[in-house]
């Protein structure tokens, strides 16, 4: 066998932003999380928020420098490994990466270190100010990214010339049809996911007994934003997928592994989907109801995959299933927080040791609900790279062989198989460390961070004073 | 055709992959020089005289390689896989580098390993920055608007040659850093290792100088023709100059005016190249006008820049106004 580059290339790219899209999935979600303790802290002024907010930013710095590290690696596989599409597209999608340099990193970097350092050396509100610069960032990031993987999945406001792409309104391109969509389900998908690792944290906070105060507080506050976000997280699914429908009807077609067009289209609950022979070997049916979901409309018009060539066709059986876990990941979690909500009315919330239990299992779920749509939506968009306009295999860059990728990828591979587990290993370790426990002097040996003496006595004596 | 932005957004880039080398360039010269402190103690030191810092200037090499991409697109399609292997091994060697400075204070178990981590990771980050340099130098095998050749062609004599010269031109910064940040024995040291690092960036220049016009004619004529050579001969001149002042400070008690003068040897090297260059982006292919990127695209990003990149050097100043003076081993770090 042959070593194919675009496709070590595709498995290079997954690799590298599969492990990449879990610290912005948590950093966004968290960054927003300790605004909010840190505006409830303001503004009620209860020691607790404080506590709460100053755990949360510990384990935040971790996960922040490695979303540093590991996100410096992906502008660069655009140039090394698909030249091709880099210099067709350059014209659209390269302002908009540097713009999200310019506005986000920037914001993060600045407010960064004085939501660290300077909770004594700025005033009160000025430091709640630099949490909501901080999580303000993380948004702007994720709002030119997705920005730019919207155009790629459903370009507008540009034209061809020669094989490159050309600006013609900068609106137009920026707010592309899947745009919005995808940023807001997305942006809350990231919330989702944050809000179940706050409640696993603090369902074992309060099942070890190491913090059940602060533990009952993040849970308590967590399941009512839950409460909220789980259900407008279906319903924005649904718009986004209507969207899709629209715009990119064979990747709907691939997540619903229907073949033929037709109407009054039955909902297909789980099937075997067969590529090669345009069919799905087995399936379970559900009649009429996929047109209702789909286009809601009993008698709704859905396209089948075979209205174009098998070439033009993504990998069905992965965006199905893909699809499947994601949905049943996002119903699993709108039960878990109904169950909330019913003990909460029957005020057993943080003492049923059964729902705490849940609550931990369900901490990693958010970020499967998250890779899982991730592949949906970029598997899905397959065979292009630009939706209908650019094909994968003619975006790699041609002086590349098989075994120079795999060298490459087999270097990403083994660089991410350390730090992930070992940062994963030490955000654990500060969880099991508890909220309150957390000493001056373990802090500034921990922050990693040189501080001004002046600094360092102030968070120290915030922190003794706990 | 409305306005030529290209000029102006040679300038931005220029300035902007100048402040990446200086910026990072002194921090992973520090970095290298992590793995000759004698003692635990001076490591901490070490350490701490870059932590607040290092992901600010680490940030330049983003908005260096996206400006790069938005501004000369062709540029970036052609040179980066051009450098496939230089590319990832050093944002290989960046990631252990940089994951080092949160993970050798938390994880005690290990730290020995993030140390090393943290020093080969800047040894091996900036070896193949300079491999970079001197494949850029030499240019490209291109078709087209490809990049043609192997992926092993940018390691050639000349760019191993670049690359330790690069090695010992941020192990100079890192050590004129650490002359500005430290005081008494770890001060004396660093002054030992800040002159050995100057004899290797001299000898590297200067075989740097003698070997590139005798790769191109091209160059050789900018430097050596009639009336060019009265334009151009002040950057040698002053090179040597610098490099003597570097010298005589590291060697008396220069305390500040070792880094301000290896700042001046690397800015008259950067110019050094870049007269050798001009106006080549895709060097003995590519103008900077051919690889532009659409007008319209430079000047909607042009906009935003010259907002926001005003603003980023404030912040960037104000960070290191606020950690200035000598770095100290006691309360509050670490």
């Amino acid at each position: 066998m042959t070593l194919d580059p675009v496709l070590l290339s595709r498995m290079q790219f997954a690799w590298l932003i599969a492990w990449h899209i879990l610290l912005p999935a948590f950093t966004v979600g968290l960054a927003s999380y300790i605004a909010f303790v840190e505006g409830l802290y303001f503004f009620r002024k209860r020691e607790v928020y404080l506590r709460i907010s100053i755990f949360w930013t510990k384990i935040f710095s971790i996960a922040f420098g490695m979303g540093v590290v590991s996100g410096i690696i992906m502008p660069f596989q655009f140039g090394t490994n698909w030249s091709r599409f880099s210099d067709a597209t350059a014209n659209i999608i390269s302002p908009l990466l540097a713009y999200e340099g310019l506005t986000a990193f920037f914001l993060e970097a600045t407010f960064l270190g004085v939501l660290l350092f300077g909770r004594k050396l700025v005033p009160r509100w000025a430091h709640f100010f630099a949490s909501l610069m901080v999580a303000l960032g993380t948004l702007l990031s994720s709002f030119w990214i997705l920005a730019t993987n919207s155009w790629m999945q459903t370009p507008a406001g540009s034209e061809l010339i020669d094989g490159r792409f050309f600006p013609k309104s900068w609106l137009e391109i920026i707010f592309n049809p899947s745009f919005p969509y995808r940023l807001a389900h997305t942006v809350v998908g990231f919330y989702v996911t944050t809000g179940f690792v706050v409640v696993a944290v603090a369902a074992y906070l309060i099942r070890s007994r190491r913090s059940p105060e602060e533990g009952r507080v993040m849970l308590s506050t967590t399941m009512w934003v839950l409460l909220g976000l789980v259900p407008l997280q279906i319903v924005l699914g649904d718009a986004h997928g209507l969207n899709t429908l629209e715009y990119q009807p064979t990747k709907l077609a691939a997540i619903e592994a229907r073949w033929d067009t037709a109407k009054q289209v039955p909902l297909t609950l789980f099937a075997i989907p067969d590529q090669a022979g345009e069919t799905n070997r087995f399936s379970v049916d559900i009649p009429d109801l996929g047109s209702l979901i789909l286009t809601h409309r009993m008698d709704g018009v859905v396209h089948g995959l075979k209205d174009v060539p098998p070439d033009q066709r993504p990998p069905v059986a992965v965006v199905f299933f893909a699809f499947r876990i994601m949905v049943g990941l996002g119903f699993f979690m709108l039960g878990l927080v109904l169950v909330g909500l019913i003990l909460r009315l029957r005020r057993t919330q943080h003492e049923n040791a059964f729902f705490l239990r849940a609550c931990e299992i369900a901490g990693p779920f958010g970020f499967i609900a998250v890779l899982a749509g991730w592949t949906v939506t970029e598997v899905g968009r397959q065979p292009w790279l630009v939706y209908g306009i650019l094909r994968t295999q003619d975006s790699v860059a041609p002086s590349l062989t098989g075994p120079d990728v795999l060298l490459s990828l087999i270097g990403y591979i083994l660089a991410y198989v350390i730090m992930y587990p070992a940062g994963i290993a030490l955000m654990a370790r500060i969880v099991r460390r508890g909220v309150a426990r957390s000493d001056a002097h373990e802090d500034m040996i921990e922050s990693g961070r040189p501080q001004l003496p002046i600094l360092a006595a102030a968070t120290g004596s915030t922190e003794q004073g706990q | 055709m409305t306005l030529d932005f290209v000029p102006l957004w040679t300038l931005i880039l220029g300035l902007g992959v100048l402040f990446y080398v200086l910026l990072d360039g002194f921090d992973l010269g520090v970095g290298m020089l992590f793995g000759l402190a004698p003692d635990t103690a001076s490591r901490n030191l070490i350490m701490n005289s870059i932590a607040p810092v290092w992901d600010g200037n680490e940030t330049w090499l983003i908005l260096g390689s996206v400006g790069l991409f938005a501004a000369f697109p062709l540029a970036f399609a052609i040179i980066i896989p051009a450098v496939y292997f230089p590319i990832a091994a050093m944002l290989l060697a960046l990631v252990f580098r940089g994951v080092a400075f949160e993970f050798r204070y938390r994880d005690a178990e290990h730290k020995t390993f993030w140390d090393h981590g943290f020093c080969y990771g800047s040894v091996i980050a900036t070896f193949m920055q300079g491999i970079v340099l001197g494949a850029f130098i030499q240019g490209f095998k291109v078709d087209g608007r490809h990049f043609v050749g192997s992926s092993w062609d940018c390691f050639t004599p000349f760019s191993l040659l670049t690359g330790l010269g690069l090695v010992f031109g941020y192990g100079l910064l890192g050590a004129c850093w650490l002359v500005m940040k430290t005081e008494g024995p770890l001060q004396a040291r660093m002054r030992r290792y800040g002159v050995r690092c100057l004899a290797g960036v001299l000898l590297a220049i200067g075989a740097v100088s003698v070997w590139t016009p005798l790769m191109s004619a091209d160059i050789a004529a900018r430097w050596f023709s009639g009336p060019n050579m009265v334009f151009v001969a002040p950057v040698p001149i002053a090179a040597g100059l610098f490099a003597l002042w570097i010298w005589r400070a590291l060697a008396k008690d220069g305390e500040v005016a070792p880094f301000l003068a290896t700042v001046g040897l690397f800015v008259m090297s950067y110019i050094g190249i870049a007269v050798s260059l001009f106006p080549m982006i895709v060097p003995h292919r590519y103008t900077l006008w051919q690889a532009a990127s659409a007008p319209d695209t430079q000047a909607f990003l042009l906009i935003g820049t010259l907002i926001l990149l005003p603003i980023i050097l404030v912040y960037t100043g104000w960070s290191y106004w606020v950690f200035r003076g000598k770095v100290r081993a006691d309360v509050g770090y670490h």
